[in-house]
């Protein structure tokens, strides 16, 4: 199956649009479990607010939020596909910025030293674009996150050493959601990032956080510090915009990677509550947008 | 828990009255500022053609279209989604805001810091608390960008929008030293042990 750069513009343009203005139905799912069990009722108002805006933003064919993030697109190629890499890169861009022009919507993007904002939602290294490789003979998906900044903001990393133990990594993230408060727009997808470099870490962090929410780790150990930890941050009582209540976060997810007998790296990234995310998957019988 | 219908703008009198828990709806004029429209203010020695006495200001940087001007879009910007960005990054500015400029009222998310406070209650003014990320929502409630000035750092210029129906916001910090998201934070930093006991961690 071979791939047209013009058909991944069209995507990546849709893609965007499409990530800013619909939550993915996991996430709608998700804020809904937790306004059913919050128990403050300040909390349950803000909750019923964001449910409201979901449904506001669709009726009005609007964005969920100002922020149109930093975007980032995540390709991931089945076997059997053949595209050209470097035209895949630049078609990505190129969607990138039409989507911003033509809808239009604000470019939330600047150089980090002058601040010049090109209009156009990209820049140096930006979109972020990863790409990774599939056993499945499935086509080309395309995943869209337009990362918020509020959330990404609240980024931390620790070069824990291995007599501190697996403790420092619990420590660590109770203490990462204690100092985030309300400035992440909280409940959040907190995302955890054990072992690896100092950088793979971190991406592991950014893997967690966007992960669909009731997916697990399929590392059993990872596996299990979610369940812990999901438990523990939602016993603070931050709450919905860190105004107090139960639901501090949907769900602390973790990704792993072997690391250095020296080491014991752990990060947190974090994801608010409009945890917005659109995919497309490319065959040869054309795109399904289903996520 | 009173509930406040402000018309913008207002006397320092009426945000005085304000407690915590409050909620206040405003109607007429309200600004937009975010972190490059208070460097350029207060770093770089900008000044704006804006009289801000007796307003609120909001944390944010709209999605815009840009339109001939007409009498519904006065400043040629059609609003098209109306946001609110995290306070914390833009504490050191409430201070020079309520003194040089008198604003009354400062909406965002997230909270401000302890200067911020003391500033409220030294000065006259506070915070109103809107839910972040509600930003289709929030836009059904702006009429209008009226007017637009250091439009050169678009989306951070500072923005006149002209509103109705704006909130309900909660109080979230008053004149009086009351703070939410203090009394959230302390109260967060003391289950810190119950939370790190549950995963069997010492404090």
């Amino acid at each position: 199956m071979k791939i047209d750069p013009a058909q991944i513009e069209s995507v990546a343009r849709e893609l965007y649009v499409r990530a800013l203005k619909r939550l993915p139905p996991d996430v709608k799912r998700g804020i809904d479990a937790l306004a059913a069990r919050e128990t403050d009722a300040g909390a349950q108002r803000m909750l019923g607010t964001m449910i409201a805006n979901i449904r506001v933003a669709e009726e009005t064919d609007n964005l969920l939020c100002q922020d149109t993030g930093l975007p980032i697109y995540n390709v991931t190629i089945g076997r059997g596909v053949e595209v050209d890499g470097v035209a895949l890169k630049q078609a990505i861009r190129r969607g990138c910025e039409r989507a911003t022009r033509e809808h239009p919507f604000r470019s939330s993007v600047v150089h980090p030293l002058t601040r010049v904002n090109e209009h156009s939602s990209c820049g140096r290294g930006v979109p972020v674009i990863g790409i990774d490789f599939s056993e499945a003979d499935e086509g080309l998906v395309i995943e869209m996150i337009p990362k918020g900044s509020g959330s990404e903001n609240n980024s931390f990393l620790r070069m824990a050493i291995p007599a501190e133990g697996v403790d420092a990594v619990k420590r660590f993230v109770v203490d990462c959601v204690l100092e985030a408060g309300g400035k992440t727009c909280p409940p959040t997808i907190v995302g955890v990032g054990i072992g690896g470099t100092a950088d793979l870490c971190m991406h592991l962090a950014k893997v967690a956080a966007t992960r669909a929410l009731g997916t697990r780790c399929d590392d059993p150990e990872g596996a299990k510090l979610e369940a812990e930890l999901s438990r523990a941050v939602n016993v603070l009582g931050v709450g919905p915009q860190g105004l107090g209540g139960d639901a501090t976060s949907f769900a602390v997810h973790v990704e792993t990677a072997a690391t250095h007998i020296t080491m014991n790296p752990v990060a947190v990234n974090m994801q608010c509550h409009s945890a917005r995310r659109a995919r497309a998957t490319l065959r040869a019988g054309g795109v399904d947008y289903a996520d | 828990m009173a509930h406040h219908e402000f018309r913008m703008p207002v006397s320092e009198a009426q945000v005085r009255a304000l407690r915590v828990n409050d909620t206040v709806t405003l109607n007429g004029t309200l600004f937009g500022i975010r972190d490059a429209t208070q460097i350029h203010l207060f770093d770089r020695g900008r000044t704006t053609r804006f009289d801000l006495r007796g307003h609120a200001v909001i944390h944010t940087a709209p999605n815009v279209r840009p339109v001939p001007p007409s009498a519904a879009h006065p400043a040629g910007y059609a609003p098209l989604c109306v946001g609110t960005t995290t306070s914390d990054r833009m504490e050191r500015f409430t201070r020079p805001l309520l003194q040089r400029h008198g604003v009354r009222l400062i909406i965002g998310k997230g909270g401000l810091r302890e200067d911020s406070l003391a500033a409220f209650g030294e000065l006259g003014g506070a915070y109103l608390a809107i839910i972040g990320g509600t930003a289709a929502l929030e836009t059904t409630w702006v009429e209008a960008i009226e007017d637009v000035d250091l439009d050169d750092l678009n989306p951070e210029s500072l923005w006149k929008f002209r509103v109705r129906g704006f909130g309900p916001l909660l109080v979230g910090m008053d004149s009086h030293g009351a703070s939410l998201f203090a009394q959230v934070r302390h109260d967060a930093q003391e289950r810190r042990a119950a939370a790190l006991a549950s995963l069997g961690v010492k404090t």
